[in-house]
């Protein structure tokens, strides 16, 4: 059974300029003049404007969306061109908020775009949330998901999930009134650091646009209220082996945010709710490991100092950019320790600083004593000591 | 059976995104799944031997916590596990990393 929105009694009318654009449209019986309209008169947030947000925000442009608001604080780098494709080259160093606005103006004049230039926070969201009938999560951070879901409940507003991670993709909507919410499918959220984020485990840059689009389309149908949204279903897309699959999602009576007796309802600190305490500045020493910074060990490497350096990335990063290290990828290290001199004092890099980290923990437990982490890995080497070596 | 292991979780399973056990329940798959992937253990298991709810088991296509019998349901060479983990296109940022990848 679709979902109906509340519209407003008179809906808003088309010009001659409108109907022309969205002819393909009214052309179907289950959009007409009426859907069109409704879309017209509808009201999206987007949050977030990376790798699910372009695509999600492009095709509601163009599908006439009368509202859309836009959710973003950060810059467009180079890096996110490979998927964030509402951003170019010219953009490089400006507002991602800045760059989507003006890509959707000139797609869809006819549409009215309102930028939230902040981070999204438990001291926000309510406020901007309700100006809006549906919300578009494109996100990449369990904090956020996770308040956006309770605000999306708190405030009785659809939202149209989606995730990505390497070549595997989610999507469903949450927090209908007869639907499960996030919470109910995961009440609780994994610990920081075991899903790797897209800048350390990478994504094929095309399942985002595959994802983003599926959740403009669920936008699209609650709008119009035709056909069979994605609730209390879960969409899982295999990019790779181009496999679709459904799980059935119930709705959770036990759930605290959306089931009978809510023991939340109110929004909380997130990024306490996913273990993640906040950093003032970098430590010198991290969970026991020394934090060593890539001036300081070239200047250290350069005085002649006996050091061993080891890589704990994969092969195939090795190829882009290394240090001439040994490498010894992080998953094959405990089968391979027996290779370390644990006499000599050893950094332990990868490309950013979190699996060295994981890397030296490990070998401290294993009895290890004279070590280091590369803070900022090969990446923070590119920037601070020598720029020939290549940044992925 | 074939119990389908997700892409975060590969890394335990020598890159395997299938791993195939003998069981005849739910709950004997998964300890036959842990019993060859001893490192997989504390990823789904909780250390008081709960399953950890940001996993989710699914049974073909139902969620195992709503299957009456639970871990306790019967299987057959037929039937396929599923774990699906929460992702979130990136995840938990680490404090200083400035852009903010998805």
């Amino acid at each position: 059974m679709a979902t109906t929105l509340e519209y407003p009694a008179a809906l808003p009318q088309l010009s001659n300029d409108e109907i022309g654009r969205y002819s393909r449209h009214l052309l179907l019986p289950e959009v007409g003049m009426e859907g069109q309209q409704k879309l017209k008169a509808a009201k999206v947030l987007c949050v977030g404007t990376g790798g699910l947000g372009s695509p999600l925000a492009l095709y509601l442009a163009a599908a006439g969306v009368g509202k859309l608001g836009l959710v973003d604080f950060d810059t467009v780098d180079s890096s996110n061109l490979q998927r964030q494709i509402i951003h170019s080259t010219a953009d490089v160093g400006r507002p991602k908020i800045d760059s989507a606005a003006e890509k959707l103006e000139a797609l869809n004049p006819h549409m009215r775009i309102v930028k939230h230039e902040t981070m999204l926070t438990s001291a926000n969201a309510l406020e901007i949330i309700r100006d809006y009938d549906i919300v578009a999560d494109g996100t990449d951070n369990f904090p956020t998901r996770y308040l956006v879901n309770d605000a999306c409940v708190i405030t009785g507003k659809p939202n149209a999930y989606g995730s990505i991670f390497r070549f595997e993709g989610q999507a469903s909507v949450f927090a209908t009134k007869e639907g499960p919410c996030y919470r109910c499918l995961y009440p609780e959220p994994p610990p920081p650091g075991l899903v790797p984020s897209c800048a350390e485990g990478g994504v094929l840059g095309i399942l985002p646009g595959l994802v983003g689009v599926i959740q403009a389309t669920e936008v699209i149908k609650l709008i119009l209220g035709k056909g069979e949204p994605l609730i209390g279903r879960l969409l899982l897309v295999d990019s790779l082996n181009m496999h679709f699959r459904e799980l059935k999602l119930r709705k959770n009576p036990d759930c605290p945010v959306c089931g009978k007796n809510p023991t939340v309802t109110k929004l909380i600190d997130y990024e306490q709710f996913c273990g993640i305490t906040p950093q003032a500045a970098p430590a010198q020493i991290q969970n026991g490991i020394s934090q060593i910074s890539p001036i300081e060990l070239k200047r250290r490497l350069d005085a002649g100092e006996d050091i061993f350096v080891l890589d704990v990335r994969e092969p195939h990063e090795y190829q882009i950019a290394n240090l001439s290290a040994k490498l010894i990828p992080l998953g094959d290290l405990p089968a391979r320790v027996n290779e370390l001199d644990s006499s000599r004092e050893i950094v332990v890099h990868c490309k950013s600083g979190g699996r060295s980290q994981k890397a030296a923990e490990f070998l401290a437990q294993s009895g290890f004593k004279k070590l280091h982490n590369l803070a900022g890995g090969i990446n923070a080497w590119s920037t601070e000591v020598d720029p020939r070596v290549a940044k992925y | 059976m074939k119990i389908h292991i997700p892409t975060p979780l590969r890394v335990y399973t020598d890159k395997q995104d299938t791993v195939g056990v003998e069981a005849s329940t739910v709950g004997q798959a998964l300890d036959a799944l842990t019993a060859k992937h001893p490192d997989l253990k504390k990823h789904l298991y909780s250390e008081e031997g709960k399953l950890r709810s940001f996993v989710n088991v699914y049974l073909n296509d139902e969620d195992i916590r709503y299957l009456p019998e639970k871990e306790a349901t019967k299987v057959n060479g037929n039937d396929a596990l599923s774990i699906i983990p929460s992702i979130a296109g990136g995840c938990c940022r680490t404090a200083h990393a400035s852009s903010a990848p998805s």
